[in-house]
């Protein structure tokens, strides 16, 4: 069990993930730098991702597209806002067409990770999401994120609490 | 392609915001039981009748609640379907993240078993 906090803001549509790593911050640093090992955790197994082009400097970008079941492929690419390894790294997760040019009709999620040191050989995570709109989050969850659906569908809304359901 | 709970079409922005008011949430937290009317749940808060009648209107419009008549009386009973609905979709996106970080475990665990095998080596 290495996820250690989520916090989910359901008014600001943001969600925040910690986790902590039994690892230097530049190993997990890796897992974000290093197209190859990219490719081994950001795409579900049934949508693994491919990096075409992968440039962290700040203003640059990172080019990917996820195949699917079917052969199905969902290109996207990374907006890189700042990069400042081992501890940080900002940018904005889009759309493309299948030809690689941005595609501006879908929308974007902006994605914060922080990397920190917490004790000797002990590193924290956090990834903290935000989209601009309740469709956005939809729509990329929609895309291609089937492996979301796990999650029971009765889940218990936090907002109202456990107690509240239990009565019904 | 898409395997993803069918959501009919509901509006979530105005969902979302419906549900930013802690005296919406009160109201929608009550309605579950779905026993009061306004005139009943306006009881509750310090505020005029047609205050609450205005924020039951903005959860009404927002299909988080309904009024249902019951007898000669008319209630207000929460949509507990759209409620799981808005809550499902950031439990979907957590989810997602859960996935994404066992998966960097196991790749961390992987690269150090290769180092600590490689150390063993004379």
């Amino acid at each position: 069990m290495t996820v250690i906090a989520v916090r989910k803001d359901p008014q600001r549509l943001t969600i925040t993930v910690e986790a902590e790593f039994d690892a230097s911050p530049e190993r997990v640093w890796q897992l974000w730098a290093d197209p190859r090992q990219l490719e081994r955790w950001w795409g579900p197994p049934t949508y693994p991702a491919t990096f075409t082009k992968h440039d962290l400097a700040p203003g640059s970008s990172v080019a990917y597209y996820m195949t699917g079941p079917e052969g199905d492929q969902l290109h996207h690419y990374w907006e890189v806002l700042e990069a400042d390894g081992p501890h940080r790294l900002l940018f904005r997760d889009r759309f493309a067409n299948a030809d690689g040019t941005p595609n501006t009709d879908l929308p974007m999620n902006t994605v914060r990770v922080v990397i920190e040191e917490v004790g000797h050989g002990h590193t924290r995570m956090s990834i903290e999401s935000a989209f601009p709109s309740a469709e956005a989050l939809e729509q990329v969850l929609g895309m291609g994120m089937e492996e979301g659906t796990k999650q029971a569908v009765g889940q218990i809304d936090a907002i109202l609490g456990e107690d509240a359901f239990a009565k019904r | 392609m898409v395997v993803f709970v069918q959501i009919g079409p509901p509006d979530f922005d105005r969902m979302f915001g419906a549900l930013a008011d802690h005296t919406r949430r009160d109201i929608v937290r009550r309605a579950i039981s779905a026993e009061e009317g306004v005139v009943e749940l306006a009881s509750h808060y310090p505020m005029s009748f047609a205050a609450v009648q205005k924020h039951v209107g903005v959860l009404e419009r927002a299909g988080l609640v309904t009024k249902e008549r019951i007898g000669r009386r008319k209630v207000v009973h929460t949509n507990l379907e759209r409620l799981r609905v808005a809550r499902r979709l950031l439990d979907q996106y957590e989810e997602l993240w859960r996935c994404r970080i066992d998966r960097m475990t196991e790749l961390i665990a992987e690269t150090r078993r290769a180092t600590d095998d490689r150390h063993r080596r004379p």
